[in-house]
C-alpha cells in the first residue's frame, strides 16, 4: 500500500532527515519527493511504500505527531488511493 | 507520480472549506426479529442489532484516519418498526424505540432510524400503534429518528395521515417543549420516501434490500462555494461545469471511504447519496452558493432557479463518479442547520411559501423549519398535504419536518444544538385549512400522462 505525506510549516534545519529518519526507522520506503519553499513556508509532498511497514498507519501517525509538535510542523499521513480516484476519471 | 496540485487541493478541501462525509449508515434487516411477544423480539432485535454493528464505529474511525477525510455520522437504519412490531400483540412500540435507543448506545452511533410506517394507502394494526407511540417515542429516547410516508405518485395522498401527522407532531412538540420541542426535529413526514437514504431523520432500511449493507452520506458545500468563488461573472454553463466537477470529487472520496469499510466490515456497498449537507457552521451552507451565484440574499426573486441549476449539476457530477447512486441525491435546505438559510429568515429574505417553490426543485423539501408553538395541527397537516402534493406530481420525493415550538413565536428562535442548529420561527398563513383537512379520505393517485 502507498501512501501521501504532506509536511507544511515554517522552514528549517533538519525537517527532511526528521522525517525521513522516521520513516526509515519503520522500514517505509520514500518512492518520490516533491519539495518546495514558498514564502518562508516549507511544503513537503512525500510518495512513500509502506508494504514492510510492520506498525499500522495509526501507529506511523503517533510517531509523526510527536515530530510535528517537535518541530511545529502539520504533517499528515494519507493513504494514495484517495487522491488518484479523487481527480482522475 | 506525485500531483502536487491534486493532493494540495484535497488537503485544502478538508482543512479550509469544511469538506467530510456527512454519514456512513448501516441498514440492518430485522425481518427475523418479529415475534408475537413484543419482549421476545425486541431482545432479537438488540442482539441483531449489537451483532451487526458491533465492529461499525471502530472500523469507520479507522479509515477516517487512514484516508485523512472526516466522517461526522455514523448511523444505523432499520426496517420500519410498524412491519417488525406489528407481528407482536403489543398495543403501544414505545419500549421498541427505546431497545432501539439502547442498542444505538450500546454501538456507539450517532443516530438510529426507522421508527417508521410506510401508510400511503392505508394503515394496518402495527402502523398505527406505531404512529399513535411516536411522540412519547420521541420524547423517551435520544438517538432515534421517526419517519412515516404518506403519499407516493402511484397510490396518491393518504390524508387520514396527513391529519393525523399534524396532531402527532403537536403532541411530539408538547412533550419535548422542555427542548424546544426538540422531538419533531427527529420526525420526517414523507412522500415517495426511499428505501435506502442514508440520511436523517428519514432513513430506514426498506423491503427489498440487504441483509446489511451500508451507504453513506457525501457533503460538502463549502467546497462547492469556494469553487464557485473562482468563477465571479461567468455565464451559467460554466457554473454548472464547476458545480459537476466538484460534486465528481467529493462522490468519489465518499466512495473511496465506503468500499473500504464495506472490505473490512464484509458487509456489501449499497448506495451513495449525494447530497450537500449543510451544517449550522459558518463555510458549510446551501444558502451561500446560491447568493455566491449572485443573489443578494438566499429567498429572493431568482433562487428557485439558482437551486435547480445547483441540484441537477450536483446530480450529473455525482452520477458520473459512482455507478450506484440512490438516496435522495441533491441539495438540502433545512432552516436550522445552514447558517445563510438562517441569516435568509432573520433578514426577511426567504418566507415558507419562497421555501414551499423551492422544495419542488430540490431534494428533499420543507426541512427544520420552526413555526410558532401555536400552529394548530390542521395547519399542519395542510403544510404537509402541500408537500406531498408537489411530491406526487412531478415524481420526486418530498418531506415535512416541521418544529411547532411550544410557548414560542414569530421574532423568537428556537435552539436545538449540534448539527441541529437554530431557527428562527417562521410565520405561517394565519387563515384556517381545518375543515379542508377534516374531509379525510384519500387525494387520487395522479395521472402521469398529459403533462403541461
Amino acid at each position: 500500500m502507498k501512501a501521501v505525506l504532506t509536511i507544511i510549516g515554517e522552514d528549517k534545519v533538519g525537517i527532511i532527515a526528521r522525517v525521513s529518519g522516521v520513516l526509515a526507522e519503520c522500514t517505509v520506503n520514500i518512492l518520490d519527493i516533491n519539495q518546495t519553499v514558498m514564502r518562508e513556508y516549507f511544503t513537503m509532498i512525500m510518495l512513500v511504500d509502506l508494504k514492510k511497514m510492520e506498525i499500522s498507519i495509526e501507529e506511523l501517525q503517533q510517531k509523526f505527531s510527536i515530530v510535528e509538535n517537535e518541530m511545529q510542523l502539520s504533517i499528515r499521513v494519507q493513504r494514495e488511493d484517495i487522491f488518484k480516484r479523487m481527480h482522475e476519471i | 507520480m506525485i500531483n502536487r496540485n491534486n493532493i494540495m487541493e484535497t488537503i485544502g478541501m478538508v482543512e479550509k472549506h469544511k469538506f467530510d462525509i456527512r454519514t456512513i449508515t448501516m441498514g440492518i434487516s430485522l425481518f427475523d426479529c418479529s415475534h408475537e411477544n413484543g419482549e421476545i423480539a425486541r431482545q432479537k432485535i438488540y442482539d441483531k442489532i449489537t451483532k451487526k454493528a458491533e465492529k461499525l464505529v471502530r472500523t469507520v474511525e479507522d479509515v477516517e484516519r487512514e484516508y485523512g477525510i472526516p466522517i461526522i455520522n455514523k448511523r444505523i437504519s432499520v426496517t420500519p418498526i410498524s412491519l417488525i412490531a406489528g407481528a407482536s400483540l403489543d398495543i403501544n412500540y414505545v419500549e421498541f424505540a427505546r431497545i432501539l435507543d439502547k442498542a444505538a448506545e450500546t454501538v456507539g452511533v450517532d443516530f438510529l432510524g426507522g421508527f417508521s410506517a410506510l401508510v400511503q394507502k392505508g394503515f394496518t394494526k402495527g402502523d398505527e400503534i406505531l404512529i399513535n407511540s411516536i411522540p412519547e417515542a420521541l420524547a423517551s429516547t435520544k438517538k432515534v429518528c421517526a419517519s412515516v410516508n404518506v403519499a407516493t405518485s402511484r397510490a396518491g395522498i393518504n390524508m387520514e395521515a396527513v391529519r393525523l401527522m399534524g396532531e402527532i407532531i403537536k403532541n411530539t412538540a408538547y412533550l419535548t417543549r422542555d427542548k424546544d420541542s426538540l422531538g419533531c426535529a427527529k420526525l420526517v413526514v414523507f412522500a415517495n420516501s426511499v428505501d435506502d437514504n442514508p440520511f436523517m431523520a428519514g432513513a430506514y432500511h426498506g423491503i427489498g434490500e440487504y441483509e446489511t449493507s451500508l451507504s453513506v452520506g457525501v457533503s460538502g458545500p463549502g467546497v462547492v462555494k469556494a469553487a464557485l468563488e473562482d468563477i465571479k461573472g461567468e455565464p451559467f454553463d460554466v457554473v454548472s461545469e464547476t458545480i459537476k466537477k466538484t460534486a465528481f470529487k467529493i462522490t468519489r472520496a465518499g466512495e473511496v471511504l465506503v468500499r473500504e469499510v464495506s472490505r473490512r466490515l464484509n458487509v456489501p456497498f449499497n448506495i451513495m447519496d449525494l447530497s450537500l449537507a449543510p451544517t449550522p457552521e459558518i463555510g458549510d451552507s446551501v444558502a451561500r452558493i446560491l447568493e455566491e451565484m449572485g443573489l443578494e440574499r438566499c429567498g429572493t426573486h431568482g433562487t428557485t432557479a439558482a437551486l435547480a441549476l445547483l441540484n441537477d449539476a450536483v446530480k450529473k457530477g455525482g452520477i458520473m463518479a459512482s455507478s450506484h447512486v440512490g438516496g435522495l441525491s441533491g441539495a438540502f435546505i433545512p432552516v436550522s442547520e445552514d447558517e445563510g438559510m438562517m441569516e435568509a429568515v432573520r433578514t426577511g429574505a426567504i418566507t415558507l411559501d419562497k421555501l414551499e417553490a423551492m422544495t419542488c426543485v430540490c431534494s428533499v423539501g420543507l426541512d427544520m423549519v420552526a413555526v410558532p408553538g401555536k400552529t394548530t395541527a390542521s395547519t399542519i397537516s395542510a403544510i404537509i398535504a402541500d408537500e406531498c402534493a408537489i411530491g406526487v406530481i412531478n415524481h420526486k420525493t418530498t418531506a415535512v419536518r416541521i418544529v411547532p415550538v411550544y410557548g414560542k413565536d414569530v421574532g423568537e428562535e428556537a435552539f436545538f444544538g449540534g448539527l441541529l442548529g437554530r431557527a428562527p420561527i417562521m410565520a405561517v398563513n394565519k387563515f384556517s385549512s381545518e375543515a379542508f383537512i377534516n374531509r379525510g379520505g384519500r387525494i387520487p393517485a395522479p395521472v402521469h400522462s398529459y403533462k403541461n
